[in-house]
């Protein structure tokens, strides 16, 4: 059985790589995909904790979240297509103004 | 068992990596669904059948697929290499690696050694998620289909031609 805290590392290695590519990247459809690759770090660190704690609350957190990101990506991805009609543009150094 | 964790981790990595450096955005999405199939293969090995499954179908299928075809549909090439900022050039991947090397450093505080040993066996298959959904967590279930309907309308909305 692999340790809890090779688990954990997995979760942290994944969130730092999102978190720096939303910070680094300019592209608003890639910033977008590294929120979802933090989220799914958040979630993988939810399940190794209901292996571990033998509960399986965690999975359910995990399946809300997944229902959530998918709420989340349908919204932000129609903002995104709202945001290039409007600015003609994916860079969110054009998209800094909430102005239309 | 352990070693395959170790290759779909890696895997997961890499790819994770790969998602962040590419320059294409299709190719970011691509990467995206490696690291979500290998994630999946991962929870299994942990053994949660359901989301495992569940992660396959909603994320890689049904979320990335919307990525994709949004990417399509504006057409989203090349990312236009731009000015930065001379601070973020040279500090960024050193501050990143000291991030990930603190946090890390906690994680393997807190959490290694013996102190932490698995529960003997997990039953996580439909029928057990299931009960548990429908019993303790059928307020939030509900909840969540009306979160979704919200959803659907301001999809629908926000892409109107006219606001």
């Amino acid at each position: 059985m692999v340790p809890l805290s090779h688990v954990l590392a997995l979760s942290v290695t994944l969130f730092v790589i999102g978190a720096a590519g939303f910070v680094f990247r300019k592209n608003i459809i890639t910033v977008f995909m590294c929120i979802e690759l933090m989220l799914n770090a958040v979630n993988l660190a939810f399940i190794g904790f209901s292996r571990y704690l033998g509960n399986l609350d965690g999975q359910l957190f995990v399946f809300f979240v997944i229902v959530v990101a998918a709420a989340e990506a349908t919204v932000g991805l129609a903002i995104i297509i709202a945001l290039y009609q409007n600015r003609n543009s994916l860079n969110i150094e054009d998209l800094d103004s909430m102005k239309m | 068992m352990v070693v395959l964790f170790y290759i779909f981790a890696a895997l997961a990595v890499l790819a994770a990596i790969s998602v962040v450096a590419q320059r294409m955005p299709v190719h970011s999405a691509l990467s995206l669904i490696v690291v979500l199939c290998s994630l999946a293969a991962v929870y299994l090995l942990l053994g949660a059948e359901f989301i495992a499954v569940i992660q396959v179908i909603v994320y890689a299928g049904a979320i990335m697929v919307l990525f994709v075809f949004v990417i399509m549909l504006l057409n989203a090439g090349r990312e236009d290499p731009r000015q930065r900022s001379r601070m973020a050039h040279w500090l960024g991947a050193p501050l990143v690696a000291a991030f990930l090397g603190e946090v890390l450093f906690a994680v393997w505080r807190q959490f290694s050694g013996a102190n932490v040993r698995p529960a003997a066996s997990l039953d996580a298959g439909p029928v057990a998620v299931g009960h548990l959904l429908f019993k303790n967590y059928s307020l939030p279930f509900e909840v969540t289909s009306i979160l979704i309907l919200v959803a659907i309308l301001g999809a629908v909305v926000l892409a109107k031609k006219e606001l």
